[in-house]
């Protein structure tokens, strides 16, 4: 047994040595990174332990931050109701929004590669628009403003669905069905330009063969031709979109108030606001933002899993 | 000489534009005629909410609250735009400043982007050295999380740093974002490994190469990086890292006016439109090297 350590540690002390000798050589290549990676590790890894740290204390900034231990975690979940119905909300628009836009980015992007040039780049523009138009979104609100002006509750009573204005805004059960329409206008995002781009770069000779070996339709070329080709796009794709389906806030933020009628459009990302940026109890915005970040992680994990499957 | 017009002959035949394209395999007449109607339909959803944002800032102000309302203005005038050059005119700070502000922002922020990243992607993608698989691992974990996650922690360590309520509170971390150096890396993995060993034959060491060959091969991905980056900046409201009024953005001014109630609804439109005009005018411009650098954007594993 000894014996065998002894070889292993000698075996561990040449690799690391080699290593140590390769880093020396390459040392130009620590030089070119190290810009990146030190920014990098300021603002986007040391964040992230900082955060799983102090979601164990309470912490205001103006006092040092007191151990607490899972405090925080078990009154997020054990006493905390709204942050229950932010989950909630979250994960609607989350289910909902992420897959659908998801499908939708492909669909579009598919569809329009078989158009010529010219009125291609005219529909990336059309389609890919809404999702970098700044707050464009809140135009929707005048579209489904409460009163009998608002232009959807003057159709909807100009054809007599409704007799009275709804107000779409204000009551919690029209709230997140209008945020997630309005999400769903929007999801149309860089996924779906690395969609584009991808489908442009797919050998048409494979189609020809394809259609000589016995594929019929363009849904079985989909299946067995395209969807295979696409695969590290859409992993991509669906990083994105996982990313901005969790991410959700503006949106509601503006529609429908921050705080929103009964936090019925409440999600986690405008609990953690409320609770870092207003009440300054940074300790528990921590935890709710490590949930947050081990959420999209699972997530990502998961959906990632899944897509390996396509086409096989 | 037969043998030359034989070959003319070939070349002719091949080169030849075949008049009528050929159909691809696979799709039927009825089936394309309805995917597009399809097409066109939504596309038409997708764009009304911008097309109405962008003729309501064309109204004058009695047709913006005509009812029924009407999507094209049928007077269009620029009134709220200068009304809007009238209210910024009379702002505590000027106009001029947080037109400043927002232009320094972006600015510095993309090219300090632009740069820090592709050094960090070029050794990244080009070199072998213990580490450079993990790191680029961990990169593309960080696009997995939206920055809202990191914006706590981000504001204390600012705050230590000093830099709350300076321009490098949004400049700083903007240079690091992962988006622009995963596409960059990937972009750059495609550039021939022999061109830098020519160079290098030639006694260019690392930064020539870096600078000479490896930067203007891969001006599709700057386009790239350059969109991600002002649409991330350009739309920053700066409002959690900055509090002084005279630091902060123009889109932040902007939206402060389109909050000014129903009087300003008419401003309130025109500030849709400026705010939106920008990104999508750099998209429309660099499309197609947009495309280029996707095209590599997969996430391979």
């Amino acid at each position: 047994m000894r014996e065998f350590f002894q070889k292993y540690f000698i075996m561990r002390k040449h690799d690391a040595k080699v290593a140590v000798k390769k880093m020396k050589r390459s040392k130009m290549c620590y030089l070119f990174l190290a810009p990146y990676a030190v920014i990098f590790a300021m603002f986007f890894v040391y964040p992230v332990v900082a955060s799983i740290y102090y979601s164990f204390t309470y912490y205001n900034i103006l006092s040092k931050p007191r151990f607490l231990g899972l405090q925080n975690y078990v009154s997020l979940i054990l006493e905390d109701e709204i942050f229950l119905t932010s989950i909630k909300n979250t994960l609607m628009i989350a289910i909902f929004t992420g897959p659908l836009g998801y499908i939708m980015s492909f669909i579009f992007a598919w569809l329009i590669n078989e158009l010529p040039r010219w009125v291609r780049s005219v529909a990336v523009v059309v389609f890919y628009a809404p999702s970098i138009a700044g707050n464009c979104y809140v135009i929707f609100s005048v579209f489904f403003r409460g009163d009998a002006y608002g232009y959807v509750n003057a159709f909807l009573m100009n054809i007599g669905i409704i007799d009275a204005p709804i107000l779409w805004l204000i009551n919690p059960v029209y709230m997140l069905p209008i945020c997630m329409v309005v999400i769903l206008w929007m999801s149309l995002g860089t996924g779906f330009l690395s969609f584009v781009a991808g489908l442009q770069g797919i050998d048409g000779s494979q189609y020809e063969a394809g259609s000589r070996d016995g594929v019929k339709n363009r849904w079985q070329e989909l299946w067995y031709i395209t969807l295979p080709n696409m695969k590290p796009m859409l992993m991509f794709g669906a990083v994105m979109s996982i990313t901005q389906a969790f991410g959700v806030c503006d949106v509601t933020m503006a529609l429908c108030g921050y705080p929103s009628t009964d936090y019925a459009a409440r999600t986690i990302v405008t609990h953690l606001f409320d609770y870092g940026f207003s009440r300054f109890e940074m300790g528990y915005a921590c935890a709710i933002a490590t949930i947050l970040f081990l959420m999209m992680i699972l997530c990502n994990k998961a959906i990632q899993s899944l897509l390996r499957r396509v086409g096989t | 000489m037969s043998k030359k017009k034989k070959n003319a002959a070939i070349e002719e035949e091949v080169y030849v534009k075949p008049l009528i394209k050929r159909r691809k395999p696979n799709r039927s007449i009825g089936g394309d005629i309805a995917l597009y109607i399809f097409l066109v339909l939504v596309a038409c959803i997708m764009a009304f909410p911008i097309v109405y944002a962008v003729s309501a800032a064309l109204k004058p102000l009695d047709e913006l609250f005509k009812f029924p309302p009407r999507v094209f203005a049928q007077h269009p005038t620029m009134d709220n735009f200068s009304d809007l050059f009238v209210t910024m005119g009379k702002s505590w700070v000027t106009f001029s400043r947080y037109l400043f502000n927002t232009a320094f922002i972006t600015f510095v922020g993309t090219a300090g982007h632009l740069i820090v990243a592709s050094m960090g992607a070029f050794v990244l993608a080009k070199y072998e050295f213990p580490g450079n698989q993990t790191f680029f691992k961990i990169v593309t974990v960080a696009m997995m999380f939206t920055g809202y996650v990191t914006q706590i922690p981000n504001y204390m360590l600012l705050n230590k740093l000093g830099w709350i309520d300076t321009y490098w509170a949004i400049i700083i971390p903007a240079f690091a974002s992962p988006m622009g150096f995963f596409l960059m890396k990937q972009f750059m993995e495609g550039l021939p490994t022999s061109l830098i060993e020519a160079a290098k034959i030639d006694g260019a060491n690392e930064w020539l190469v870096f600078r000479r060959i490896v930067m203007p091969n891969v001006k599709p991905a700057w386009m790239t990086l350059i969109i991600f980056s002002v649409q991330g900046l350009w739309n920053n409201r700066a409002s959690t890292f900055i509090y002084s009024e005279e630091k902060k953005t123009l889109v932040f001014a902007l939206q402060q006016i389109q909050a000014g109630g129903i009087a300003r609804t008419g401003q309130g439109a025109a500030v849709l439109v400026v705010v939106m005009i920008v990104p999508i005018a750099i998209f429309i411009f660099s499309e197609s090297q947009i495309l280029e650098t996707m095209a590599s954007s997969g996430l391979k594993d």
